[in-house]
Protein backbone atom coordinates (compact mmCIF):
# COMPACT_ATOMS: atom_id res chain seq x y z
CA UNK A 1 0.00 0.00 0.00
CA UNK A 2 1.63 3.39 -0.97
CA UNK A 3 2.13 6.00 1.37
CA UNK A 4 0.16 8.96 1.53
CA UNK A 5 3.31 11.41 -0.18
CA UNK A 6 3.34 9.01 -2.74
CA UNK A 7 -0.33 8.72 -3.75
CA UNK A 8 -0.30 12.56 -3.47
CA UNK A 9 2.37 13.13 -5.94
CA UNK A 10 1.05 10.18 -8.36
CA UNK A 11 -2.06 12.15 -8.38
CA UNK A 12 0.35 15.80 -8.92
CA UNK A 13 2.28 13.85 -11.68
CA UNK A 14 -1.06 12.26 -13.33
CA UNK A 15 -2.52 15.95 -13.89
CA UNK A 16 0.77 17.35 -14.81
CA UNK A 17 1.68 15.13 -17.54
CA UNK A 18 -1.01 12.92 -18.10
CA UNK A 19 -2.76 15.24 -20.69
CA UNK A 20 0.61 15.47 -22.83
CA UNK A 21 0.15 11.88 -23.88
CA UNK A 22 -1.16 12.33 -27.20
CA UNK A 23 2.00 14.65 -27.74
CA UNK A 24 4.62 12.24 -26.18
CA UNK A 25 3.13 9.66 -28.27
CA UNK A 26 2.85 11.64 -31.53
CA UNK A 27 6.85 12.44 -31.01
CA UNK A 28 7.45 9.47 -30.61
CA UNK A 29 5.83 7.97 -33.45
CA UNK A 30 8.02 10.08 -35.41
CA UNK A 31 11.24 9.41 -34.16
CA UNK A 32 10.89 5.77 -33.78
CA UNK A 33 8.74 4.98 -36.69
CA UNK A 34 7.28 1.96 -35.15
CA UNK A 35 4.00 2.27 -33.41
CA UNK A 36 4.68 -0.59 -30.87
CA UNK A 37 7.97 0.81 -30.01
CA UNK A 38 6.59 4.35 -29.52
CA UNK A 39 4.71 2.98 -27.12
CA UNK A 40 6.96 1.25 -24.89
CA UNK A 41 9.04 3.94 -25.47
CA UNK A 42 6.17 6.67 -24.02
CA UNK A 43 5.58 4.16 -21.55
CA UNK A 44 9.18 4.18 -20.38
CA UNK A 45 9.59 8.03 -20.75
CA UNK A 46 6.13 8.12 -18.17
CA UNK A 47 7.81 5.75 -15.99
CA UNK A 48 11.31 7.84 -15.43
CA UNK A 49 9.11 11.12 -15.58
CA UNK A 50 6.87 9.86 -12.25
CA UNK A 51 10.37 8.55 -10.47
CA UNK A 52 12.47 12.02 -11.20
CA UNK A 53 9.14 14.03 -10.68
CA UNK A 54 10.71 15.28 -7.45
CA UNK A 55 13.36 16.97 -9.05
CA UNK A 56 11.19 18.76 -11.95
CA UNK A 57 11.01 22.56 -11.30
CA UNK A 58 9.81 25.36 -13.83
CA UNK A 59 6.39 26.16 -15.38
CA UNK A 60 6.55 24.19 -18.75
CA UNK A 61 6.39 20.35 -18.20
CA UNK A 62 6.25 19.69 -22.30
CA UNK A 63 9.99 20.75 -22.96
CA UNK A 64 10.97 18.47 -19.73
CA UNK A 65 8.86 15.16 -20.89
CA UNK A 66 10.54 15.72 -24.33
CA UNK A 67 13.94 15.89 -22.90
CA UNK A 68 13.29 12.36 -21.06
CA UNK A 69 11.77 10.84 -24.08
CA UNK A 70 14.49 11.41 -26.41
CA UNK A 71 16.84 10.05 -24.03
CA UNK A 72 14.29 6.78 -24.06
CA UNK A 73 14.59 6.79 -27.72
CA UNK A 74 18.05 7.01 -28.22
CA UNK A 75 18.51 4.00 -26.11
CA UNK A 76 15.97 2.55 -28.29
CA UNK A 77 18.50 3.67 -31.11
CA UNK A 78 21.32 2.15 -29.41
CA UNK A 79 19.36 -1.37 -28.93
CA UNK A 80 18.88 -1.67 -32.57
CA UNK A 81 21.98 -1.67 -33.45
CA UNK A 82 21.46 -2.29 -36.89
CA UNK A 83 20.27 1.42 -37.51
CA UNK A 84 22.27 4.56 -36.80
CA UNK A 85 21.91 6.11 -33.93
CA UNK A 86 19.71 9.29 -35.04
CA UNK A 87 19.47 11.40 -32.87
CA UNK A 88 23.48 12.36 -31.98
CA UNK A 89 24.66 15.32 -32.80
CA UNK A 90 27.09 15.26 -35.40
CA UNK A 91 29.03 18.02 -35.36
CA UNK A 92 28.93 19.81 -38.75
CA UNK A 93 26.25 17.78 -39.90
CA UNK A 94 23.80 20.83 -39.79
CA UNK A 95 26.41 22.19 -42.36
CA UNK A 96 26.63 20.07 -44.67
CA UNK A 97 23.41 20.09 -45.83
CA UNK A 98 22.15 22.41 -47.89
CA UNK A 99 19.57 25.08 -47.03
CA UNK A 100 17.60 25.12 -49.81
CA UNK A 101 17.61 24.35 -53.22
CA UNK A 102 18.70 26.45 -56.68
CA UNK A 103 15.34 27.93 -57.55
CA UNK A 104 15.35 26.72 -60.80
CA UNK A 105 15.06 23.00 -59.18
CA UNK A 106 12.00 24.21 -57.72
CA UNK A 107 10.09 27.19 -59.65
CA UNK A 108 9.07 29.81 -57.34
CA UNK A 109 5.31 29.92 -58.43
CA UNK A 110 4.91 26.38 -57.57
CA UNK A 111 2.35 25.24 -55.07
CA UNK A 112 2.97 22.54 -53.41
CA UNK A 113 -0.47 20.22 -53.69
CA UNK A 114 -2.30 19.51 -51.00
CA UNK A 115 -1.50 15.48 -50.01
CA UNK A 116 -3.18 13.00 -47.61
CA UNK A 117 -1.89 13.51 -43.98
CA UNK A 118 -0.49 9.90 -44.30
CA UNK A 119 2.05 11.04 -47.25
CA UNK A 120 2.62 13.54 -45.12
CA UNK A 121 3.65 12.08 -42.19
CA UNK A 122 6.05 9.35 -44.27
CA UNK A 123 8.16 12.61 -45.94
CA UNK A 124 8.30 14.03 -42.11
CA UNK A 125 9.51 10.79 -40.87
CA UNK A 126 12.13 10.13 -43.33
CA UNK A 127 14.03 13.44 -42.50
CA UNK A 128 17.29 13.06 -40.58
CA UNK A 129 18.42 13.66 -37.27
CA UNK A 130 18.83 16.00 -35.59
CA UNK A 131 16.59 18.24 -37.84
CA UNK A 132 13.34 15.66 -37.90
CA UNK A 133 12.94 16.19 -33.89
CA UNK A 134 13.02 19.97 -34.32
CA UNK A 135 10.66 19.90 -36.86
CA UNK A 136 8.05 17.69 -35.15
CA UNK A 137 8.89 19.74 -31.73
CA UNK A 138 8.43 22.97 -33.85
CA UNK A 139 5.18 22.31 -36.20
CA UNK A 140 3.31 19.10 -34.44
CA UNK A 141 3.93 19.72 -31.03
CA UNK A 142 3.95 23.65 -31.59
CA UNK A 143 6.74 24.44 -29.14
CA UNK A 144 8.59 27.88 -29.04
CA UNK A 145 12.14 27.63 -30.03
CA UNK A 146 13.37 28.24 -26.52
CA UNK A 147 11.23 25.19 -25.24
CA UNK A 148 12.58 23.12 -28.28
CA UNK A 149 15.67 24.76 -27.15
CA UNK A 150 15.19 23.71 -23.56
CA UNK A 151 14.14 20.15 -24.64
CA UNK A 152 16.93 19.20 -27.01
CA UNK A 153 19.80 20.91 -24.52
CA UNK A 154 20.91 23.09 -27.46
CA UNK A 155 21.10 26.72 -28.13
CA UNK A 156 18.44 28.65 -29.57
CA UNK A 157 20.49 29.49 -32.82
CA UNK A 158 21.01 25.45 -33.16
CA UNK A 159 17.28 25.22 -33.31
CA UNK A 160 16.83 28.04 -35.61
CA UNK A 161 19.19 26.46 -38.07
CA UNK A 162 18.04 23.03 -37.59
CA UNK A 163 14.24 23.88 -38.60
CA UNK A 164 15.48 26.20 -41.48
CA UNK A 165 17.28 22.78 -43.11
CA UNK A 166 14.72 20.64 -42.02
CA UNK A 167 12.13 22.52 -43.65
CA UNK A 168 14.37 23.14 -46.76
CA UNK A 169 14.87 19.53 -46.69
CA UNK A 170 10.83 18.50 -46.58
CA UNK A 171 9.95 20.98 -49.31
CA UNK A 172 12.51 19.39 -51.55
CA UNK A 173 11.48 15.89 -51.00
CA UNK A 174 7.88 16.71 -51.56
CA UNK A 175 8.70 18.74 -54.71
CA UNK A 176 11.00 16.26 -55.97
CA UNK A 177 7.78 13.42 -55.34
CA UNK A 178 5.50 15.31 -56.73
CA UNK A 179 8.22 15.27 -60.16
CA UNK A 180 8.30 12.06 -59.56
CA UNK A 181 4.11 11.25 -59.97
CA UNK A 182 3.73 13.57 -62.49
CA UNK B 1 21.59 41.48 -44.11
CA UNK B 2 22.73 38.43 -46.50
CA UNK B 3 20.88 35.63 -48.10
CA UNK B 4 22.20 33.19 -45.92
CA UNK B 5 21.52 35.08 -43.35
CA UNK B 6 17.93 35.69 -44.16
CA UNK B 7 17.66 31.91 -45.42
CA UNK B 8 17.68 30.85 -41.80
CA UNK B 9 15.84 33.49 -40.22
CA UNK B 10 12.73 33.56 -42.40
CA UNK B 11 11.99 31.09 -40.77
CA UNK B 12 12.11 32.61 -37.23
CA UNK B 13 9.89 35.53 -38.65
CA UNK B 14 7.55 32.78 -40.23
CA UNK B 15 7.41 31.04 -36.29
CA UNK B 16 6.88 35.08 -34.96
CA UNK B 17 9.75 34.25 -33.08
CA UNK B 18 11.38 37.52 -33.41
CA UNK B 19 11.17 40.50 -31.95
CA UNK B 20 9.87 43.71 -33.85
CA UNK B 21 13.74 45.22 -34.99
CA UNK B 22 14.81 42.02 -36.58
CA UNK B 23 11.33 40.78 -38.17
CA UNK B 24 11.48 44.37 -39.98
CA UNK B 25 14.88 44.01 -41.15
CA UNK B 26 14.30 40.42 -42.11
CA UNK B 27 11.18 42.34 -43.99
CA UNK B 28 13.02 44.84 -45.69
CA UNK B 29 15.58 41.79 -46.86
CA UNK B 30 12.78 39.65 -48.49
CA UNK B 31 11.12 43.10 -50.05
CA UNK B 32 14.31 43.75 -52.13
CA UNK B 33 15.54 40.28 -52.36
CA UNK B 34 13.40 38.39 -55.15
CA UNK B 35 14.73 35.28 -53.98
CA UNK B 36 14.64 35.33 -50.65
CA UNK B 37 11.15 36.37 -51.26
CA UNK B 38 10.19 33.53 -53.30
CA UNK B 39 11.75 31.29 -50.76
CA UNK B 40 9.44 32.64 -48.10
CA UNK B 41 6.24 32.49 -50.03
CA UNK B 42 7.32 28.80 -50.45
CA UNK B 43 8.03 27.98 -46.89
CA UNK B 44 4.71 30.11 -46.06
CA UNK B 45 2.69 27.96 -48.25
CA UNK B 46 4.37 24.74 -47.01
CA UNK B 47 3.82 25.75 -42.94
CA UNK B 48 -0.15 26.58 -44.15
CA UNK B 49 -0.44 22.88 -46.08
CA UNK B 50 0.94 21.68 -42.90
CA UNK B 51 -1.20 23.50 -40.00
CA UNK B 52 -3.98 22.54 -42.75
CA UNK B 53 -3.31 18.58 -42.01
CA UNK B 54 -3.65 16.33 -39.11
CA UNK B 55 -0.41 15.24 -38.45
CA UNK B 56 -0.62 14.41 -34.91
CA UNK B 57 -1.01 10.52 -33.75
CA UNK B 58 -3.18 9.69 -30.48
CA UNK B 59 -2.36 7.29 -28.22
CA UNK B 60 -4.32 4.25 -27.84
CA UNK B 61 -6.40 3.63 -24.85
CA UNK B 62 -4.61 0.74 -23.74
CA UNK B 63 -1.38 3.10 -23.65
CA UNK B 64 -3.22 4.99 -21.76
CA UNK B 65 -3.99 2.41 -18.87
CA UNK B 66 -0.83 0.77 -18.89
CA UNK B 67 0.68 3.78 -17.55
CA UNK B 68 -2.22 5.12 -15.33
CA UNK B 69 -1.49 1.15 -13.52
CA UNK B 70 1.46 1.94 -13.08
CA UNK B 71 1.08 4.72 -10.88
CA UNK B 72 0.53 4.61 -7.44
CA UNK B 73 -2.89 4.65 -6.66
CA UNK B 74 -4.73 4.14 -3.11
CA UNK B 75 -7.01 0.71 -3.56
CA UNK B 76 -10.19 2.51 -5.01
CA UNK B 77 -9.07 4.33 -7.75
CA UNK B 78 -11.77 7.51 -8.13
CA UNK B 79 -11.67 7.76 -12.05
CA UNK B 80 -10.06 11.25 -12.32
CA UNK B 81 -12.16 14.06 -13.12
CA UNK B 82 -9.81 15.35 -16.16
CA UNK B 83 -10.13 11.20 -17.76
CA UNK B 84 -13.71 11.73 -17.22
CA UNK B 85 -13.42 15.28 -18.84
CA UNK B 86 -11.40 14.35 -21.69
CA UNK B 87 -13.69 11.58 -22.57
CA UNK B 88 -16.31 13.57 -22.99
CA UNK B 89 -14.19 16.25 -24.61
CA UNK B 90 -13.77 14.03 -27.54
CA UNK B 91 -17.44 12.62 -27.54
CA UNK B 92 -16.12 9.11 -27.57
CA UNK B 93 -19.01 6.52 -27.48
CA UNK B 94 -16.77 4.63 -25.27
CA UNK B 95 -16.04 6.99 -22.91
CA UNK B 96 -19.65 7.84 -22.62
CA UNK B 97 -21.00 4.23 -22.21
CA UNK B 98 -18.52 3.44 -19.58
CA UNK B 99 -19.79 6.71 -17.45
CA UNK B 100 -22.90 5.91 -18.21
CA UNK B 101 -21.78 2.82 -16.02
CA UNK B 102 -20.43 3.97 -13.83
CA UNK B 103 -23.88 6.13 -13.27
CA UNK B 104 -25.59 3.16 -13.57
CA UNK B 105 -23.76 1.42 -10.45
CA UNK B 106 -24.73 4.58 -8.03
CA UNK B 107 -28.59 4.76 -8.79
CA UNK B 108 -29.36 2.43 -6.87
CA UNK B 109 -29.37 4.37 -3.52
CA UNK B 110 -31.50 6.47 -1.35
CA UNK B 111 -33.73 9.42 -3.40
CA UNK B 112 -31.05 12.21 -2.54
CA UNK B 113 -28.55 10.08 -3.86
CA UNK B 114 -29.98 9.12 -7.23
CA UNK B 115 -30.95 12.57 -7.76
CA UNK B 116 -27.32 14.45 -7.37
CA UNK B 117 -26.62 11.18 -9.39
CA UNK B 118 -28.79 12.37 -11.98
CA UNK B 119 -27.84 16.10 -11.55
CA UNK B 120 -24.20 14.68 -12.40
CA UNK B 121 -24.92 12.90 -15.46
CA UNK B 122 -27.28 16.11 -16.88
CA UNK B 123 -23.73 17.83 -16.00
CA UNK B 124 -21.71 15.46 -17.93
CA UNK B 125 -24.54 15.33 -20.89
CA UNK B 126 -24.25 18.91 -20.89
CA UNK B 127 -20.30 18.86 -21.64
CA UNK B 128 -20.67 16.74 -24.92
CA UNK B 129 -19.97 19.24 -27.90
CA UNK B 130 -23.49 21.02 -28.68
CA UNK B 131 -25.16 20.01 -25.31
CA UNK B 132 -24.61 23.08 -23.08
CA UNK B 133 -27.34 25.13 -23.51
CA UNK B 134 -30.32 25.83 -25.48
CA UNK B 135 -30.02 29.40 -25.36
CA UNK B 136 -26.69 31.28 -25.93
CA UNK B 137 -26.36 34.63 -24.41
CA UNK B 138 -24.11 36.59 -21.74
CA UNK B 139 -27.28 39.04 -21.12
CA UNK B 140 -29.97 37.80 -18.34
CA UNK B 141 -32.20 39.52 -20.10
CA UNK B 142 -32.37 37.13 -22.69
CA UNK B 143 -31.78 34.19 -20.91
CA UNK B 144 -34.86 34.42 -18.30
CA UNK B 145 -37.30 35.23 -20.87
CA UNK B 146 -36.25 32.29 -22.72
CA UNK B 147 -37.53 30.00 -20.17
CA UNK B 148 -40.33 31.49 -19.74
CA UNK B 149 -43.65 28.96 -20.66
CA UNK B 150 -41.19 26.37 -21.02
CA UNK B 151 -41.24 25.48 -17.42
CA UNK B 152 -43.88 26.44 -14.66
CA UNK B 153 -41.35 27.86 -13.03
CA UNK B 154 -38.21 30.11 -14.53
CA UNK B 155 -35.05 29.55 -12.58
CA UNK B 156 -33.76 33.38 -11.67
CA UNK B 157 -31.18 34.14 -14.01
CA UNK B 158 -28.34 36.53 -12.91
CA UNK B 159 -25.05 37.55 -14.41
CA UNK B 160 -22.52 36.86 -12.25
CA UNK B 161 -19.81 38.20 -14.92
CA UNK B 162 -18.35 40.89 -12.62
CA UNK B 163 -17.88 38.47 -10.03
CA UNK B 164 -15.89 36.12 -11.76
CA UNK B 165 -18.21 33.63 -13.92
CA UNK B 166 -19.56 33.95 -16.59
CA UNK B 167 -22.75 33.63 -17.61
CA UNK B 168 -23.24 31.78 -20.73
CA UNK B 169 -26.87 30.52 -21.33
CA UNK B 170 -29.36 28.30 -20.56
CA UNK B 171 -30.85 24.74 -21.18
CA UNK B 172 -33.54 23.01 -20.73
CA UNK B 173 -32.32 19.61 -18.60
CA UNK B 174 -34.63 16.48 -17.08
CA UNK B 175 -33.98 15.22 -13.14
CA UNK B 176 -35.97 12.81 -11.95
CA UNK B 177 -38.23 12.91 -15.14
CA UNK B 178 -39.18 16.07 -14.60
CA UNK B 179 -38.13 18.81 -16.86
CA UNK B 180 -36.26 21.55 -14.65
CA UNK B 181 -34.31 24.49 -15.86
CA UNK B 182 -30.32 24.50 -16.14
CA UNK B 183 -28.14 27.96 -15.93
CA UNK B 184 -25.30 27.45 -17.30
CA UNK B 185 -21.95 29.73 -15.98
CA UNK B 186 -18.03 29.72 -16.85
CA UNK B 187 -15.23 30.00 -14.77
CA UNK B 188 -11.84 30.37 -17.03
CA UNK B 189 -12.85 26.83 -19.06
CA UNK B 190 -14.97 25.02 -16.38
CA UNK B 191 -17.96 24.67 -16.52
CA UNK B 192 -21.03 25.41 -13.88
CA UNK B 193 -24.50 24.07 -14.49
CA UNK B 194 -26.71 25.39 -12.02
CA UNK B 195 -30.10 23.61 -11.76
CA UNK B 196 -32.94 24.80 -10.28
CA UNK B 197 -36.09 23.00 -9.16
CA UNK B 198 -39.55 24.14 -7.25
CA UNK B 199 -39.77 22.44 -4.20
CA UNK B 200 -43.45 22.11 -2.03
CA UNK B 201 -40.90 23.29 0.79
CA UNK B 202 -40.11 26.50 1.51
CA UNK B 203 -37.61 26.29 4.64
CA UNK B 204 -34.13 27.22 3.87
CA UNK B 205 -31.98 24.29 3.66
CA UNK B 206 -27.86 25.51 4.05
CA UNK B 207 -25.72 24.62 1.18
CA UNK B 208 -23.95 21.45 1.60
CA UNK B 209 -21.19 19.72 -1.00
CA UNK B 210 -21.07 16.41 -2.12
CA UNK B 211 -18.75 14.81 -4.80
CA UNK B 212 -19.35 12.37 -7.06
CA UNK B 213 -17.11 11.06 -10.48
CA UNK B 214 -15.03 13.97 -9.61
CA UNK B 215 -17.24 16.81 -9.75
CA UNK B 216 -18.78 18.71 -7.27
CA UNK B 217 -22.35 19.45 -6.44
CA UNK B 218 -23.23 21.82 -3.90
CA UNK B 219 -27.20 21.77 -3.35
CA UNK B 220 -29.52 24.29 -1.16
CA UNK B 221 -33.09 25.01 -0.82
CA UNK B 222 -34.20 28.72 -0.59
CA UNK B 223 -37.52 30.39 -1.86
CA UNK B 224 -39.40 27.41 -2.70
CA UNK B 225 -36.36 26.33 -5.19
CA UNK B 226 -33.77 23.55 -5.34
CA UNK B 227 -30.27 24.29 -6.48
CA UNK B 228 -27.37 21.84 -7.34
CA UNK B 229 -24.44 23.90 -8.57
CA UNK B 230 -22.32 21.16 -10.32
CA UNK B 231 -18.61 21.76 -11.92
CA UNK B 232 -15.29 20.26 -11.74
CA UNK B 233 -13.95 23.35 -10.14
CA UNK B 234 -12.50 23.29 -6.33
CA UNK B 235 -15.04 23.03 -3.81
CA UNK B 236 -13.91 26.33 -2.22
CA UNK B 237 -14.14 28.29 -5.74
CA UNK B 238 -18.07 26.00 -6.01
CA UNK B 239 -18.50 27.68 -2.32
CA UNK B 240 -17.40 31.03 -3.95
CA UNK B 241 -19.92 30.77 -6.77
CA UNK B 242 -23.24 29.45 -4.37
CA UNK B 243 -22.08 32.55 -2.11
CA UNK B 244 -22.01 35.36 -4.72
CA UNK B 245 -25.60 34.11 -6.59
CA UNK B 246 -26.85 33.97 -3.53
CA UNK B 247 -25.52 37.59 -2.82
CA UNK B 248 -26.75 39.01 -5.61
CA UNK B 249 -30.13 37.24 -5.01
CA UNK B 250 -30.68 39.27 -1.96
CA UNK B 251 -29.53 41.81 -3.66
CA UNK B 252 -32.12 41.66 -6.35
CA UNK B 253 -34.90 40.88 -4.13
CA UNK B 254 -34.07 43.77 -1.76
CA UNK B 255 -33.40 46.19 -4.71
Amino acid sequence: MPGTDDLQKAQRFREAALPHLDDVYTLARYLLRDASDAEDAVQECYLRALKHFDSYRGPAIKPWLFAILRNVCNAEYARRAHRPSAIEDTPGAAEQTPIWQESEASPETEVLRSRDAGAIRKLIETLAEPFKETFVLREINNLSYREIAEAIGAPVGTVMSRLARARAMLRAAWTAEEEHSR
Amino acid sequence: MTCDEARILLHALLDNELDAGHAREVEGHIAGCPDCAAEFAAQREMQRVLTDTNLRYTAPASLRSRIEASLPQAQRQQPSRRSVLRGFAMGSAVSALAATGIVALVLRQDDQQRILSEVVSAHLRSLQAGHLTDVVSTDQHTVKPWFNGKLDVAPPVIDLTAQGFTLVGGRLDYIDARAIGAVVYKRRQHVVNLFVSQTSSSEHRPPKTQTMQGFNCRRWGERGLNFWAVSDIGADELAEFVDKFEAAMKANVEG
